[in-house]
């Protein structure tokens, strides 16, 4: 009997690790969208275990590997969201100013039904971040859209670490106005950031005198042992960033606050970081592109709250005219699902061209996510995340065919049944979400925060029921 | 190489953009006579006319056609290869009310108290809004703007969005009253109330409604009494709430209720059996696809958005999408909005969505002009582009349901207006900061 039971396992585990598994398909006569080298017509697209090994004309499949017809159709790579809360269980530890040591890590939800909603967008990989109710969040997660996989099967191997920054009003409100702790304004705010870094690189110093001091002790066996300094994960985070194995992603609105951000990290010799919403980035885009510093902006959001007051939907394409590395980020489980066309309203808002508006999407969030050695354009030895669309991506009308990862088709249009989660899922308890909309519709909020929210509301309604 | 390239763009673009733009950030609308010409004319209720002319006199249509002899009187446009379309007509909107949603200060759409009948979007319509160019730039020319809160809102009003008080904009400062029918569905996870409680405060509070138009209905044959033969009779104390529902007592004006789930859906279709002498117009209506033929059968228009994830995890991921037309193909008139304030400009977008899951492209484009016109009574003005109506219209380089398309001129009540807003100017003035050599 015991003997069954891990036949049975091993025989669980083996499917479950054949779902993981990296495909192979040929994917003939598209036109290719490479982004890094122009438009290729009636192309052929090879993927092997997961790598685009081919790309040229009348490739012929190696034998047992699937072929899709995509005469009239096109091709891109997945698209990439540096900015998304979508499976994120937890998304704000609002207790303290500074959390650098809490991560999304275990915070992932592989179940969720909105990755297919995303995969059906074309949408590949995901930067599950952090809200913005602190000043220094947590620890980002970069996953790869495998939808039926563990929380360990969705990472992103090999992604670039990252951390959530917040400037501006959410991190005041939260705590000067919410807990009455500093920061109150956004003074508060910079020497929160610059005490923290401080505070790090003094532990970093006693830490290492201590350990030093500790090997030599160890070394002599005698003499007196030192007095400990305590592994503090927090610090060793702060000081990960500064040593620049971190990627910096700072939700931003304002000019002010921006500049501020960028003064500070070159006093740190920071160099890796993207500013996030950035709603008032294009006031500044000389100042970004001197210092090297990232985008990730809306294409058209704004109004929503004071400081995006002053904004402009041509914020993306002013960043681009000068030279600054921009992504076009959602924030938003719907958002996500249209990326593609929030990227061509940046066409539409300034002119960009239609490449630039894709990369906008594609190799730039990849860069800011330390990934585009891997993904963002389809080249030989690139990963296999690809999309077949049924016309040009940036137009309405287009819809996305089927969605690869890794060459393993997660989406295919002509078999998309109703209830998604039964093929992942059976036997879930079924709840029916009738009042979902109710608790995820706060479109005047940015979703950054919208737990935190969630949570007034929540002890306001205690309160009145009290 | 690179920066060579982006230098020689951005002078490119400096030198296209001042040469227009300068005279454009004070400019007034121009007023006349105009004569569109060349263009594809996309009249909605007469079919698409190509190499059309259009004539503007005043704030009205003169001529829409193939063949009119154009006098000197009028400034010609030529948009040969170009597009003209009547005004997008957005239904449901917060424009004017809310300026930043969240500073409580520049809300104005919530009053307090739950009834409200006589609080008017009109008055709280903010005609200088930095939302309003913002919108009207991008062929949305008409909008619903709602009040919120309370059982009964108040009146929404029709607004176009050009003027600079709220009378020169009003289509019809009586709109709709907007009214909130309570919910058996549950508040969400965090509603900790048992079915019953769920069951009982529902009842209270649709008996607080049936009440309230109950008391509506006496005041309305009370006042009806008075006025047809005054004699010997008291005036009944005059009462602003009462009085406000006399007009939608009598059917004139619409009442608007905001449902989205199926269930909310059947019971609201439930409560409007009993209330037949007015006219109901539903908003939302997220599930309206599970229940469209009953919604066609009792004759209630809607107000629908496309850009939303599907309310329950076991629905396809295109129902929000097919909604719209799962509906209009039920027989139901459907109109598509933005549900949104300072992005009310999305509102073609969400129709663009519609079309692309399965509505017939002409009737998406019927959702975002001639249906909310008919919804709201106003098709005698606005709606299609007809000898006679009023000169609500924009050019387009090309279909306006796609995100790449620009619209090129929009002209609202005739008005040829100046294609700025706020987001233009900074970007005439951000594009290239350190131009202008000073700021360094």
């Amino acid at each position: 009997m015991k003997k069954l039971i891990t036949l049975c396992m091993i025989a669980a585990f083996a499917i479950t690790a054949q779902a993981q598994d990296k495909g192979s398909v040929l994917i003939q006569n598209a036109t290719v969208i490479t982004v890094t080298n122009g438009d290729l017509e009636e192309t052929d697209v090879l993927i092997r275990d997961g790598i685009i090994r081919e790309i040229g004309k009348d490739l012929s499949a190696p034998r047992g590997v699937e072929t899709v017809d995509a005469t009239g159709k096109f091709v891109m790579p997945g698209i990439i969201d540096a900015h998304s809360h979508l499976n994120g269980v937890d998304i704000n530890e609002a207790r303290n100013p500074v959390t650098a040591e809490v991560t999304m890590e275990e915070s992932v939800d592989p179940n969720e039904v909105g990755i297919y909603h995303a995969l059906a967008g074309g949408a590949t990989t995901i930067h599950l971040m952090h809200g913005s109710a602190n000043v220094i969040g947590g620890q980002g997660e970069t996953l790869k859209l495998r939808y039926g996989a563990s929380q360990e099967g969705m990472k992103f191997e090999g992604a670039k670490r990252t951390i959530k920054f917040a400037l501006g009003e959410n991190p005041t409100r939260v705590h000067g106005q919410g807990n009455g702790v500093q920061p109150r304004t956004r003074m508060g705010v910079e020497q929160v950031v610059r005490g923290h870094f401080d505070e790090a690189l003094d532990y970093k110093r006693k830490r290492e005198a201590y350990l030093e001091a500790k090997a030599q002790y160890d070394r002599r066996g005698r003499g007196t042992p030192p007095v400990p300094v305590a592994e503090n994960l927090r610090y060793e985070v702060l000081n990960d960033i500064i040593e620049g194995e971190i990627f910096v992603h700072c939700h931003s609105y304002r000019a002010d606050e921006i500049l501020m951000l960028m003064r500070v990290f070159n006093d740190y010799g920071i160099e890796n970081y993207t500013f996030q919403h950035a709603n008032e980035a294009f006031k500044v885009a000389n100042e970004l592109a001197k210092n090297g510093a990232m985008t990730s902006v809306f294409s058209d959001w704004w109004a929503y709250k004071f400081e995006v007051y002053y904004s402009t939907a041509y914020n993306a394409s002013i960043l681009n005219a000068n030279g600054v590395v921009n992504s076009i980020n959602s924030d938003n489980d719907q958002l996500l699902r249209t990326l593609n066309h929030e990227a061509a309203k940046v066409v539409r808002y300034g002119d960009t061209s239609v490449n630039d508006a894709i990369k906008m999407i594609t190799l730039h969030p990849a860069i800011q996510l330390g990934i585009d050695d891997r993904v963002g354009s389809i080249e030989e030895g690139k990963h296999g995340d690809v999309v077949v669309w049924d016309g040009h991506p940036l137009s309405i009308y287009s819809k996305a065919e089927m969605t690869f990862v890794d060459g393993t088709k997660y989406f295919d249009l002509a078999n998309d049944p109703d209830d998604m989660r039964i093929q992942i899922n059976p036997g879930a308890d079924f709840d029916d979400g009738s009042n979902f909309r109710k608790i995820v519709d706060n479109r005047d909020e940015d979703a950054c925060i919208q737990d935190t929210f969630i949570l007034l509301q929540n002890q306001a309604q205690t309160h009145v029921h009290n | 190489m690179k920066k060579l390239n982006i230098f020689a763009v951005i002078v490119a673009l400096l030198f296209g953009l001042t040469a227009t733009a300068e005279a454009q950030i004070t400019d007034k609308p121009e007023f006349g006579k105009f004569a569109i010409t060349g263009a594809t004319i996309h009249t909605v209720t007469n079919g698409t006319i190509e190499g059309g002319i259009i004539l503007i006199d005043g704030e009205d249509i003169a001529f829409v056609g193939q063949n009119v002899k154009i006098t000197n009187e009028y400034t010609r446009i030529d948009a040969t290869g170009k597009h003209v379309y009547p005004g997008f007509i957005d239904g449901w909107s917060g424009l004017g009310l809310v300026e930043v949603s969240a500073v409580a200060v520049t809300v104005d759409n919530a009053e307090l108290g739950q009834f409200n009948p006589h609080m008017y979007a009109f008055t709280a319509f903010n005609p200088h809004s930095a939302s309003v160019p913002v919108t009207r730039v991008s062929g949305v020319t008409t909008v619903l703007s709602h009040p919120s809160s309370g059982s009964i809102s108040g009146k929404a009003a029709v607004m176009d969005l050009w003027g600079y008080s709220p009378d020169s904009m009003a289509v019809k400062k009586s709109g709709a009253l907007v009214m909130n029918l309570p919910s058996s569905s549950g508040g969400g996870w965090w509603d900790d109330r048992s079915e019953e409680e769920i069951k009982k405060e529902y009842e209270k509070d649709l008996k607080e409604i049936n009440d309230f138009l109950d008391k509506a209905r006496f005041y309305d044959r009370m006042m009806k009494a008075y006025e047809a033969d005054p004699s010997g009779k008291t005036k009944p104390d005059h009462d602003p709430r009462m009085e406000a529902m006399r007009e939608v007592l009598s059917g004139e004006v619409p009442v608007v209720i905001s449902v989205n789930d199926e269930k909310e859906i059947l019971d609201a279709l439930e409560w409007i059996k009993n209330h037949d002498e007015m006219r109901f117009i539903f908003e939302g209506v997220n599930e309206g696809w599970r229940v469209a033929e009953e919604i066609a059968e009792a004759g209630i228009p809607v107000l629908t958005t496309t850009l939303y994830t599907p309310s329950r995890d076991y629905d396809n991921y295109q129902r929000p999408y097919q909604n719209p037309g799962l509906m209009a193909e039920a027989g139901v008139k459907v109109a598509i909005v933005s549900d949104d304030t300072e992005n009310s400009r999305n509102t073609p977008f969400e129709a663009g969505y519609a079309a692309a899951y399965g509505m017939d492209v002409e009737e998406a484009l019927k959702a975002v002009t001639i249906n909310p016109a008919e919804i709201f009574g106003v098709d005698d003005r606005l709606g299609s582009l007809e000898e006679g109506k009023q000169a609500n219209l924009f050019i387009s380089d090309g279909d306006p349901f796609e995100p790449m398309t620009k619209i090129e001129q929009v002209f609202i009540k005739g008005n040829k207006i100046p294609m700025d807003s706020r987001h233009i100017q900074l970007y005439q003035e951000f594009l290239d900061r350190d131009a202008v050599n000073v700021n360094k």
